[in-house]
């Protein structure tokens, strides 16, 4: 009798138990960072926290490799395999929402106030993803550098013009010291290539889109203002002002720390490995070529899959993930900008006075976002090729004309992608 | 003259050997920049890469970038998945494609010739144009398990191993090697009353040694080396992800070279230990077939 109580009451114990557990419906997150462990561990933590502090979701998280993330996205989405909540890349957002792999977010704009712009991902006049963080490119260079040069230095309010820009990179070229005067990174292939070259393009008054109807590349990038892009474009390595696509990856990686090169165009993710072997590193604004100083903007978002069944429950974990002290871990974990000013001033680098604090006024003050158009994606690519093109001495003209046709193809293949 | 004779075969003999050693190196170099580097920090390794050095085991050298490479990536994990896909493949694949290439060649029916055909044109279809159609049909069909009656193969090993089982290259290299069998044997197993079955299993297959070490080295190589779409698109779990996909954990925003020789290194001891151990029929095997992998 005693036994078969104890027995009962375990029973009892485990349903209710188990019944506990499973009031917490199962969300599933896809991340697109396999192999980062920092990035994992405080992803982890902000999961486990969410799980802990609330009794109605549950989010469990299957990390991929970045490069393949994209790919085992749209195949899932393809084979009707998507999680709940998905991370997407900023200007593959308005793809993935066109497509039907996104439904809009369910949150308040409340829990975005006070959030970078270029964190928030909108499409169709809705929104489809909210960043952790954003990402921003600066010209890095030696404070040393511009006293030797007598080089003024420029600012958020007054950064270079293009002739002041030249006159830096001639003087760098005259003084015989280095292997380059400028080094932008033309190693690095792929979503670089629009992230950090189209700003110049969008400065000289071009884009890789007409974005007041984004049906149309005409105009937009092969114009006056395009092509006198990419006369200059081509003369940065006609002239020997920069590498080209050759470029040794490794001197990108340490060319500038070295003294190869006299500048630099990259990423806040390379700063503390800078900061470490460079002194005097500063971080300069872009130049303004006509059209006033612009960098790219846009990086990783959530967002809810077309195929969760409680987007309610993804919005809750979003907001749960838009807190502060998240945002200030991320940064101090893999370097990026917090997503707000409040959260910048937690952290070791991004709060005022801090040595990448530059960063985050760049992104406020300078970011535009890459064209919000589904068609991005294959505008991206073929962006791409016509600027490689171009470095490596095709024609001008006649390579922008062909990516416009390229580019409008595309749009009239895809019947003008909702716009 | 025979002393010039012996002269004149001594130089060409380390001719012969100075040109082989020369070739070897030639094959050899990269792999001792892999197994090198990977002893190699970046800032080294990458100052190294412009002259000799980077042949070289000198310098800062030491086992950290493998500690640093099992941290980031459970490696152990995508090994044994991909060894247990390519083994299990590889001896299904082998079954099934002699079988096949058996009947082709030993057993006379309508259409035989007509069908082998269609089944060697289909090595110019490249994989991608049928990825898709192909990740459709598996993510729908049915399977029973311990569970009972499931559907979708989605994120298992079955998915990374029946599509791959039958492949015309593979039945190609069978029929080939069974042509060249000598036919008074089948015809004299036949004579004494032996089965189509025990002729496959008693004659054809023990004389079968060198083709079933190509066919097992070429798929293996396949299975091995070549599997990144499809288990991309098929697996999402890392608990069945294959070492080619888990190469994408070492390519971040700054790419950790030193792990990534590391990790290479070590995903590549299974298929040089492989070919090791069956160099010799394989050499036997390309000399008699004339395939070359």
């Amino acid at each position: 009798m005693t036994l078969t109580k104890t027995t009962l009451g375990a029973l009892a114990a485990s349903t209710l138990l188990a019944g506990g557990a499973a009031a917490q419906t199962d969300l599933s997150l896809w991340y697109h960072g396999a192999g980062n462990e920092v990035e994992s561990n405080i992803l982890n933590g902000i999961i486990a926290d969410f799980n802990a502090a609330q009794s109605d979701w549950s989010v469990s998280v299957e990390s991929f490799p970045q490069q393949s993330y994209n790919d085992s996205v749209v195949a899932s989405a393809l084979a009707g395999n998507l999680p709940c909540i998905l991370d997407v890349d900023g200007p593959v957002m308005p793809n993935w929402a066109w497509a039907g792999y996104l439904q809009p977010l369910p949150i308040s704009e409340d829990a975005i106030e006070g959030h970078l712009e270029s964190t928030i991902g909108r499409w169709d006049g809705e929104i489809y993803g909210v960043g952790l963080w954003d990402a921003a490119v600066a010209l890095y260079t030696r404070d040393s550098t511009l006293e030797a040069l007598g080089l003024r230095r420029p600012t958020l309010e007054e950064p270079w013009t293009k002739d002041e820009f030249m006159a830096a990179l001639d003087a760098a070229k005259a003084t015989g010291d280095y292997d380059y005067p400028l080094d932008l990174g033309t190693a690095w292939t792929g979503e670089w290539y629009p992230y950090a070259y189209s700003p110049f393009l969008q400065s000289f008054g071009g884009d890789i889109v007409d974005r007041s109807t984004y049906d149309t590349a005409e105009g937009a990038l092969n114009g006056d203002a395009a092509i006198a892009f990419g006369e200059w474009w081509q003369s940065l390595f006609a002239e020997g002002y920069a590498p080209g696509t050759s470029q040794d990856p490794a001197d990108r990686d340490t060319g500038f720390i070295e003294g190869k090169y006299a500048f630099s165009w990259n990423g806040n993710w390379a700063a503390a490995t800078t900061l470490e072997g460079v002194d005097d590193v500063i971080f300069l604004p872009a130049p303004d070529f006509g059209n006033g100083p612009i960098i790219g903007a846009g990086s990783w978002q959530f967002g809810v899959s077309s195929a969760c069944e409680h987007p309610e429950g993804a919005a809750a974990f979003v907001e749960h993930a838009l807190q502060d002290k998240y945002l200030a871990a991320f940064s101090d974990g893999i370097g990026l900008i917090p997503g707000t000013k409040d959260a910048a001033q937690m952290t070791e680098k991004y709060a005022e006075g801090g040595p990448l604090a530059v960063f985050f006024d760049l992104s406020a003050e300078q970011s535009l976002v890459r064209p919000v158009s589904p068609g991005y994606v294959v505008a991206a690519k073929v962006f791409e090729k016509a600027l490689s093109d171009i470095a490596n001495g095709a024609d001008v003209a006649d390579t922008l004309d062909a990516a416009v046709d390229e580019i409008d193809d595309d749009i009239e293949t895809n019947q003008g992608y909702g716009h | 003259m025979a002393l010039v004779t012996s002269d004149n075969h001594g130089l060409r003999l380390a001719a012969r050997y100075a040109t082989l050693s020369l070739v070897a190196l030639i094959f050899l170099f990269p792999l001792v920049f892999m197994v090198v580097s990977s002893l190699k920090p970046d800032q080294q390794l990458l100052a190294d890469t412009s002259s000799i050095r980077a042949f070289l085991p000198v310098g800062d050298i030491s086992l950290d970038n493998y500690v640093k490479a099992f941290e980031r990536a459970p490696i152990g994990r995508f090994m044994a998945n991909s060894v247990f896909v390519t083994v299990t493949t590889v001896l299904m694949s082998i079954l099934l494609c002699s079988l096949a290439a058996f009947s082709f060649v030993f057993l006379d029916w309508t259409g035989r010739g007509a069908l082998l055909s269609v089944i060697v044109a289909t090595l110019i279809i490249p994989f991608e144009t049928i990825a898709v159609p192909l990740l459709l049909l598996v993510s729908k069909l049915p399977w029973i398990g311990l569970e009972g009656l499931e559907t979708g193969w989605l994120n298992t090993y079955r998915v990374q191993i029946i599509p791959w089982i039958a492949d015309a290259l593979t039945i190609f290299l069978f029929v080939q090697f069974f042509k060249d069998l000598p036919r008074e044997l089948i015809e004299a197993a036949r004579v004494e009353g032996a089965s189509w079955l025990t002729i496959y299993r008693r004659i054809v297959m023990p004389l079968s040694g060198p083709v079933v070490a190509t066919a097992a080295i070429l798929k293996s190589l396949t299975m091995y080396n070549n599997q990144y779409l499809w288990p991309l698109i098929v697996v999402q779990d890392e608990a069945h992800r294959p070492v080619m996909v888990g190469l994408g954990y070492f390519f971040q925003l700054q790419i950790a070279w030193g792990e990534v020789m590391a990790y290479l290194t070590l995903i590549s001891v299974p298929v040089i230990a492989f070919y090791l151990v069956l160099q010799r029929a394989f050499i036997s095997s390309i000399a008699s077939t004339g395939v070359k992998g």
